[in-house]
């Protein structure tokens, strides 16, 4: 059986208990074990089962390397520290070999899969960015070695490890040791920032490190120099029924022993193919393991190790393998029988060492290539990626060095690249025991044509784990190498990707969750307006209506919206329109510019004056509208949409930096400057002459598309009348700080003509009703100015503008192009659903493809008549007034009428109140 | 992670910069001049390359310079244009 040690275990304290919780039961544990260790010192060798076999499986290896012992995370046993909600913590997928115990922990055994859990994730996670000259992956002796040498006055040294302590294997060993005292001697010269329990998870080009501490933080890590000392990982050997609990990695059973204090096995088997294998047989048996026989598939053994084994009695096969093993009748189906090509024996441990694997995954990510070293029986380094050249070194085991620490599990005799035993069941030959794959699967992948280990991979599942291959993948590439016939380096590995290990999505989010997930904007009027429900334009909160206390339910917005259109239709309403995006452009050659972007004429324009535009890509198609006034001959404010205002500034900047340079234009994003309070309504001039008694707002002074300067409720204003609603309509803008001063004023002065706030909402309907489409809702990319009905706003005398060569093509002057047109139920009172296709009235749904005729892009319950209207696009719109058509959504369809898309006021007689 | 020297701000991360596509696809002088297939080819057709590329960036996040510099398509490796 398995147990723990009176003595010893570098890592844990003996002083500080520990009590975890598996599968509901007890296990006691000390500080610094990982669940691996607690779970093997308390005899318990069931970890997993297969995931498609159900097979027992155990503990094999001893870090990241471990392909079976993964378990749910019910409870990670994290105490709240400093903010942190702690709580939860479930995780599906942990392997038991890195998990360190905890107060707390909870987990529970599963069959190769665990599940996500669904309570919120309180955890909080942080990211980090570090800037360094040197960073160090790795606090082994190799990586100590590096950063002790890269010390100096202003190079600033990272040095990262994925363990608790520095050392690597130099930890494990006696202090007083060579490899101890080195240790000892390094540490002490160590000065440079280090991050322990730490793993770098990608190495992703440009000095660009990502690492992961202790599952809470996210460090980017900048490096102008980055030195791999990422060590070697243990590679196994295969054979018939080579996943049983108490089959082992021999030195990952050796390192139980020296880190954790814990005895994996009293009677030991040991097969091996180098002499790590040979020497960890000999750390078991100082330890208290009887060794019943050391196999070596080797044909010779240095003489030291044979003698060692020789003074302990312990028979040495040469040229043998393991060819099979009984296990335990009862449910945990442990390890009782080895057998061998030299014979069988009764054993609780089979500990197996194929090799190590020099860690090159980072090595990999930026796209080094390795090659297969027969010295190492590895892959090592070969050629860094272009990128990472001259900036990048590769030390240590990683490199394929073999003497890096002194004195320990020497390699006297060169290793053999071994990676199966030659007889056995291929159904049972487990591969890679984490996806259940076998010796049988590949060769099934191999008569199936597949050659390419990338291949094979897919078709066999094999690596696909969350082990990602780290224990048995370049086993995986020998054995593929033997069935092919090839030799291991032909074949190659598969591709390494970040990330090495796991990384969480709330640690990859950070703190950007929850309210932080996206910026959120509000205007200055805020406040005045934050209890009316809120509608989310962009990263923009603003208000979507403003029900009374009447108005409730399931029907509040329906009413509150036909309230809000009425007023503004009869009466006056006021809306914060401070979220549309404004620019300002200065210079002398705006005009020139402005005549490019937009599609109509605006060099023409006079101080004084506001013109509305429509923009396209060059492709012709429509990506913004708004309003531009001119403030001076050399200064004019561009408004846009408000989802739209940084994308189109973006443009401006583009077209003036890339292809017009020697345009005087300066591009400048105001939108937060100003705060803008629309009044609409027919009783809106009486309001405003309230606010602004200096200011001449009849008609005949101030008229439709204009701007004036004034002072507004002792504010320093522009006025402009502007109308988004068809109805008369001022737009005052105000430096916004004064946003919420202008508002409460405007309010007040309103209040004797019952002025009422409005929302989003029913300035969706009110400009709906006027046919103005809103870009990005009734527009897609597809849709030009003409198919909007704007042919007035495309100028035909410019000689060219962004979109003309497009728009002069045959396809944009189809008459069967989709145009934006009207809607209403045919019964007057049914509801259209925006988003519904339009197709022929009474057209069978059942007979696919059912041709699509358009599509509904704007719908709302009611318009000034009181009955339902909608935008649509719709193919040949305009040709087809009058028809009827299905709308159809979910398969139910509804009879449509084609109206024009103004449908209020069309001759345009109340913009003047 | 690409870090990308701005000729104004020096290296930064890409995560400030937008792609900008191929460098030095012009806007024509007189797109009116221009049969369909040709200004198809302005509007649509850009080299795809294996090795290095001539493409520009914009540090929108940043000084909000548009810049071109040459870039490896394979290797990542970036080099001043
Ligand atoms: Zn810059």
């Amino acid at each position: 059986m398995a147990r723990r040690l009176p003595t010893g275990g570098s890592r844990i304290d003996r002083s500080r208990p520990v009590t975890i919780t598996v599968d509901g039961e007890t296990v006691e544990a000390y500080a610094g074990d990982t669940l691996a260790s607690a779970l093997l010192a308390a005899d318990r060798l069931l970890v997993s089962r297969g995931i498609y076999s159900g097979r027992p499986r155990g503990v094999i290896g001893v870090g990241v390397e471990e392909s079976n012992a993964y378990v749910q995370v019910l409870d990670d046993g994290h105490v709240d520290r400093g903010g942190d909600q702690g709580g939860g913590g479930g995780e599906p997928m942990v392997a038991a070999t890195t998990l360190e115990v905890a107060d707390g922990l909870a987990v529970e055994r599963i069959a190769g899969r665990g599940w996500l859990s669904t309570d919120v994730d309180h955890r909080r996670y942080d990211t980090l960015t570090t800037h360094c000259e040197v960073a160090v992956v790795g606090g082994g002796l190799a990586g100590l070695r590096a950063a002790v040498a890269a010390q100096a006055p202003g190079v600033r040294v990272l040095l990262l490890d994925d363990g608790p302590v520095l050392g690597g294997a130099a930890a494990d060993l006696p202090a007083g040791s060579p490899a101890g005292l080195e240790l000892e001697a390094l540490l002490g010269e160590l000065t440079c920032e280090v991050l322990v329990r730490t793993t770098v998870t990608g190495s992703h080009g440009h000095g660009r490190l990502v690492a992961v501490e202790r599952g809470r933080r996210l460090h980017h890590v900048q490096a102008a120099r980055i030195v791999l000392a990422t060590g070697a990982q243990e590679r196994p050997m295969v054979f018939e029924d080579d996943d049983r609990p108490g089959i082992m990695l021999a030195c990952a059973a050796a390192d139980y022993v020296s880190r954790y204090g814990v005895l994996p096995g009293e009677r030991a088997v040991v097969w091996t193919a180098h002499d790590a294998g040979i020497h960890a047989a000999l750390e078991l048996a100082a330890a208290g393991t009887e060794l019943a026989a050391v196999l070596d598939v080797r044909g010779s053994m240095a003489p030291e190790l044979a003698g060692a084994l020789d003074a302990l009695g312990v028979p040495v096969h040469l040229g043998a393998e393991v060819t099979g093993t009984d296990g335990s009748d009862d449910e945990t189906g442990r390890l009782v029988r080895v057998h061998t090509s030299a014979g069988s024996w009764d054993a609780d441990l089979l500990a197996v060492s194929g090799g190590s694997n020099p860690a090159v995954q980072l090595f990999s990510h930026p796209g080094g290539r390795t090659r297969w070293s027969d010295e190492v029986a590895g892959f090592v380094p070969d050629t860094p990626a272009p990128g990472q050249a001259g900036r990048e070194s590769v030390v240590g085991a990683a490199a394929g060095e073999t003497a890096t620490i002194p004195g320990w599990r020497e390699q006297l005799t060169p290793p053999a690249a071994w990676f199966r035993s030659s007889v056995g069941d291929p159904e049972r030959v487990f591969v890679d025991p984490h996806r259940d794959a076998t010796l049988h699967d590949l060769r099934r992948a191999h008569a199936a044509g597949l050659s390419s280990v990338e291949h094979v991979k897919r078709f066999t599942t094999v690596g696909t784990g969350a082990d990602q291959g780290r224990g048995f993948g370049v086993l995986t590439v020998g054995i593929l190498a033997q069935e092919l016939g090839r030799p291991v380096g032909e074949v190659g590995t598969t591709t390494y990707r970040p990330p090495y290990l796991p990384l969480s999505f709330g640690l990859l989010a950070g703190r950007n969750r929850g309210v932080l997930s996206d910026p959120v904007r509000v205007s200055q009027v805020h406040d005045r307006v934050a209890h009316a429900p809120m509608e989310n334009v962009g990263q923009w909160k603003r208000p979507w209506f403003f029900p009374t206390a009447d108005e409730t339910g399931p029907g509040a917005m329906d009413a509150a919206v036909a309230r809000e259109v009425a007023a503004v239709r009869t009466g006056v309403g006021m809306m914060d329109a401070s979220t549309l995006g404004k620019i300002l452009l200065q210079g002398a050659d705006v005009g020139v510019l402005l005549d490019r972007v937009y599609t109509n004429l605006f060099s023409t324009l006079k101080v004084g004056k506001v013109r509305y535009g429509v923009m396209c890509g060059p492709d012709g198609m429509v990506i913004d509208d708004g309003t531009t006034a001119r403030l001076s001959e050399t200064a004019w404010l561009m408004s846009t949409t408000t989802g739209n205002a940084a994308s189109v500034y973006d443009a401006l900047e583009e077209w003036h930096q890339t292809e017009w340079p020697e345009l005087d234009v300066t591009i400048t994003s105001v939108t937060d400057q100003w705060s803008v309070v629309a009044v609409a309504g027919p009783s809106s001039r009486f309001v405003i002459s309230a606010l602004a008694p200096d200011l001449d707002v009849s008609a005949e002074a101030f008229a439709f598309m204009e701007w004036r300067e004034a002072v507004v409720a002792g504010i320093p204003a522009r006025v402009m009348r502007v109308s988004f609603s068809g109805e008369l309509a001022f737009e005052v803008n105000v430096p916004s700080w004064w946003g919420a001063a202008l508002w409460d004023a405007v309010a007040e002065a309103g209040e004797p003509w019952g002025i009422t706030p409005y929302g989003t909402e029913t300035m969706h309907v009110l400009r709906a009703e006027k046919g103005f489409p809103i870009v990005g809702q009734d527009t897609d990319g597809t849709v030009t100015p003409h198919d909007l009905g704007m042919s007035w706003a495309v100028s035909r005398k410019k000689p060219d503008f962004i979109g003309k060569r497009s728009l002069a093509r045959d396809d944009a002057q189809r008459p069967d192009r989709r145009h934006l047109v009207g809607l209403v139920p045919v019964d007057g009172r049914t509801r259209i659903v925006e988003g519904a296709q339009l197709v022929a009235h009474g057209a069978d749904l059942t007979a696919f493809p059912v041709a699509m005729a358009g599509h509904v892009t704007s719908a709302y319950p009611v318009g000034h008549d009181g009955q339902p209207f909608a935008l649509a696009l719709l193919d040949g719109g305009r040709d087809r007034l009058g028809e009827v058509l299905d709308a159809v959504d979910d398969l139910v369809p509804l009879a449509v009428r084609v109206t024009g898309p103004v449908s209020y006021d069309p001759e345009g007689a109340r913009r003047d109140g | 992670m690409l870090r990308i020297p701005c000729p104004h701000c020096g290296e930064r991360d890409e995560t400030e910069f937008h792609y900008g596509g191929e460098a030095g696809v012009d806007y024509p002088a007189d797109p009116s001049a221009l049969a369909d297939d040709a200004w198809a080819a302005y509007l649509f057709l850009r080299a795809n390359p294996r090795g290095w590329f001539r493409e520009r960036w914009f540090h929108g996040s940043g000084c909000r310079l548009w810049f071109a510099l040459e870039r490896h398509t394979v290797t990542d490796e970036i080099r001043s244009a």
